[in-house]
């Protein structure tokens, strides 16, 4: 009796591994078919992408394009990326890879196609040079990434909150205000003595940056490691005189430490709770997203104290455990090219990287109207040309978070600004040693 | 085929009778069979990644790269002289501590307000599960909101009061305290439903014999119900410690912005499941370490269990033994 019923268990269990072993072989096996072609692409950010998917699968009825990431930042985003790399499989078919991150994954170049293999050489004159370069490995036998856009800087201000301090709400006139960076905190600090309940600016870290790279761009032309791939976070004057800037700005009260990315940060946004913030290009769209549609109009965008700049900006690459390699090459080139730059700029801001689209009428002459009709097109594209790139070392993103994390411990007064520094210093040490 | 039909017509039982070969051999082996699903499972999802683990952690291990050199046991020393890390490991314990005492305290009372004849007993009973089937996620994100410096609830309720603002993010203790309500928010109620059934399983009898004798219900609740539900109350502890040593989400969501996985720019609440999360991933992506840090906290769970198991030994086995507690 009990022989029977058992046997058949038995064999439902055999059979329940067996399928269990087999699931568990072999995970989703979307081969290349016949059938449209499903590209994903994954982005961080802003990069004003949709009118130009749009457009591609309209000329391309085969494809169909997904895209996963707009509005996440970089910290949640390279992560993934890095272990979708590493897993070798789970990553798009075109990823974005921003400046900072660049240089660590062109040490592994083995997880990218080759864009040299596939045509891409012919398009070198379409890049700015140094932003071609900075997409080829240290040998320049691979490309891995084709250049999106560059972060030339400028400073985004409020008009109302300026108004309601008596500053002058124009753009030149608020030019005028700050030549220089010293300028732009007595400026902050007459808008401070206004009590308006807002305060001059969002987070010192951003600051920082901002006066870092154009500091390093303006000198030596590297920050936190020198070209010979060295780390001189100690040594170089430049990021000690970004720091000691950063701490007057602190020491004056202008900061909101509203923490960069943060969700207060974003509520700052939404509640109007700062005057100013440092902005390159690609943070028009940002700016945009989270302050809303209520605050249309009431953003302008004047120069930025100092001398030009460029933050951030990045590449799109094709990883090697893409199943549709060929036509992900495809998109990349499309959306890289001086149309994809133009429509990209137009959506949500981001600058381009090709000279031909830096020059056509449509960036020349292109106004925004979320910040009042803001020539964006003259105010970030003039001198884009002339950007100097600051060189970014293998551990850039590790050393550059220690190096911002001790700034924002003195903003929110855990450390003095010595303490802050020594903190800084051996921190990204030690991150640079990891 | 054959086999079956001998085997099924001795309806008189004739047990020494050899049943066959076939039938002997599924007697022996078709239980491991039973089990076996179990263990591919965990051979597969346990103690392959365990192994795997090990052997990442002997080498230099950069996650993207493709060379990965044998370092012995180099990343286990600098682990070990390495500040942060102990740093974590406090973080880890304080907000385990701070989290799982007022959590079992809450849920003990909460079981014995459940265990009166309350009007719609079952709906109660079901009421304090609910925070336990939501997302761990929504809950961090929303107690992340609440916590806020500037526009947090709980910074505006104090205010009304007319206290003084808290840095929650910044301040470490208080990161502790928030963080530890998210927890004990979501796993108090649950903690009260496994107390509830084991008191429903404490007999009635020793209850009407202390009221003869005397005792009020505070003193009833003291000398009668928590005695009986050391072991349980164990069990709830051991539960307790695994959950509060691998604690990663609620930190983690706690923090947004720049590197959350920091848990606060001096690490104010960065848990050990964090700091090897920042190790073996963003930003320093250095898998080697990581699996180092994975390793000494698998051996700090082993340990904290093993001292668990002992209290369990002494306390079950010396008092009354009571057949009737449920686990």
């Amino acid at each position: 009796m009990a022989v029977f019923p058992r046997r058949r268990l038995a064999a439902v269990a055999l059979a329940a591994t067996t399928a269990l072993l087999v699931t568990a072989g072999c995970g989703g096996g979307d081969e290349p078919g016949d059938g449209p072609v499903t590209l994903t692409v994954d982005v961080f950010g802003q990069f004003g992408y949709e009118q130009l998917y749009q457009e591609y699968m309209t000329a391309n009825p085969g494809v169909k394009i997904v895209e996963r990431g707009t509005g996440t930042n970089l910290d949640e985003y390279s992560p993934k990326l890095t272990q979708w790399l590493a897993a070798g499989r789970g990553a798009g078919d075109v990823v974005a890879i921003e400046e900072g991150l660049l240089v660590e994954y062109k040490a592994n170049p083995a997880n990218f196609v080759n864009l040299l293999d596939h045509g891409a050489a012919d398009l070198k004159g379409n890049f700015l040079e140094w932003k071609w370069n900075a997409g080829l490995t240290a040998d320049g036998k691979q490309l891995i990434g084709l250049g999106t856009d560059v972060g030339g800087i400028a400073m985004c201000y409020r008009k109302d909150l300026f108004s309601k301090a008596g500053l002058p709400t124009e753009r030149d006139e608020v030019s005028k205000l700050w030549p220089t960076w010293p300028d732009y905190i007595a400026t902050g600090e007459k808008f401070v003595a206004a009590k308006t309940g807002a305060s001059f600016l969002d987070a010192a870290t951003n600051t920082f940056n901002t006066i870092l790279l154009q500091t390093a761009g303006n000198s030596s032309g590297y920050s936190y490691y020198d070209t010979s791939e060295k780390l001189v976070v100690d040594s170089n004057p430049a990021v000690r005189q970004a720091y000691d800037t950063t701490m007057d700005i602190i020491d004056s009260g202008l900061s909101g430490k509203y923490g960069s990315w943060s969700e207060e940060w974003v509520s700052a946004f939404k509640q109007s709770k700062f005057a100013t913030i440092a902005c390159p290009a690609w943070m028009t769209g940002v700016i945009e997203a989270n302050a809303g549609t209520g605050a249309q109009g009431k953003w302008d965008i004047a120069r930025v104290p100092g001398n030009g700049g460029n933050w951030g900006g990045s590449h799109l690459a094709v990883p090697k455990q893409s199943k549709h390699q060929a036509e992900a090459i495809k998109l990349a080139k499309f959306l890289t090219s001086a149309k994809g730059q133009i429509g990209a700029f137009k959506a949500k801001g981001p600058l381009p990287s090709s000279p031909q689209a830096l020059d056509d009428p449509a960036i020349t002459g292109a106004t925004n109207a979320y910040f009042s009709g803001a020539p964006v097109g003259s105010i970030f594209g003039t001198g884009a040309k002339s950007l100097k790139p600051v060189y970014m070392g293998p551990k850039n993103q590790a050393v550059r978070t220690e190096v911002e994390n001790a700034v924002r411990t003195v903003e929110l007064g855990q450390r003095s600004p010595a303490q802050g520094w020594t903190d800084a210093v051996t921190n990204a040490k030690k991150a640079a040693a990891k | 085929m054959t086999v079956q039909l001998e085997a099924r017509p001795p309806v008189v039982p004739a047990p020494q009778r050899s049943p066959g070969r076939l039938s002997r051999l599924d007697t022996r082996f078709s239980p491991y069979l039973y089990i076996a699903p179990f263990f591919l499972i965990f051979g597969i999802f346990g103690a392959y990644p365990l192994a795997y683990t090990f052997w990442v952690s002997l080498h230099d291990w950069d996650l993207l790269g493709t060379d990965h050199p044998f370092v012995g046991a180099e990343n286990y020393t600098r682990l070990l002289a390495d500040v942060d890390f102990w740093h974590a490991l406090v973080n880890t314990l304080g907000i385990f501590v701070i989290s799982t005492v007022p959590q079992l305290l809450a849920a003990l009372w909460l079981a014995n307000l459940l265990n009166r004849g309350l009007r719609a007993r079952t709906g109660w009973r079901m009421a304090v599960l609910v925070p336990n089937v939501t997302s761990t996620a929504a809950v961090a994100i929303v107690f992340g909101v609440l916590f806020g410096r500037e526009f947090g609830m709980i910074n505006w309720l104090l205010d009304l009061v007319g206290m003084d603002a808290i840095e929650w993010k910044s301040n470490r203790l208080a990161s502790w305290v928030a963080i530890s309500a998210m927890v004990d928010w979501r796993w108090t109620g649950y903690n009260a439903l496994i107390l509830l059934a084991a008191m429903q399983a404490i007999p009635r009898d020793l209850y009407e014999a202390a009221a003869i004798d005397g005792a009020n219900r505070a003193r009833q609740f003291w000398s009668v119900t928590v005695p009986l539900l050391k072991p349980t109350i164990i069990f709830c502890t051991i539960i307790a410690t695994i959950g509060g040593l691998q604690l990663f989400t609620e930190p983690r969501m706690f923090h947004s912005g720049t590197n959350p996985i920091r848990g606060g720019t001096l690490r104010e609440s960065q848990t050990l499941t964090m700091y090897m999360f920042e190790n073996a991933f963003a930003p320093h992506y250095n898998f080697g370490y990581g699996s180092a840090v994975a390793w000494l906290l698998f051996a700090l769970i082993a340990i904290v269990a093993a001292v668990n198991v002992l209290i369990l030994r002494r306390l079950g086995g010396g008092d009354r033994p009571q057949k009737g507690t449920a686990r």
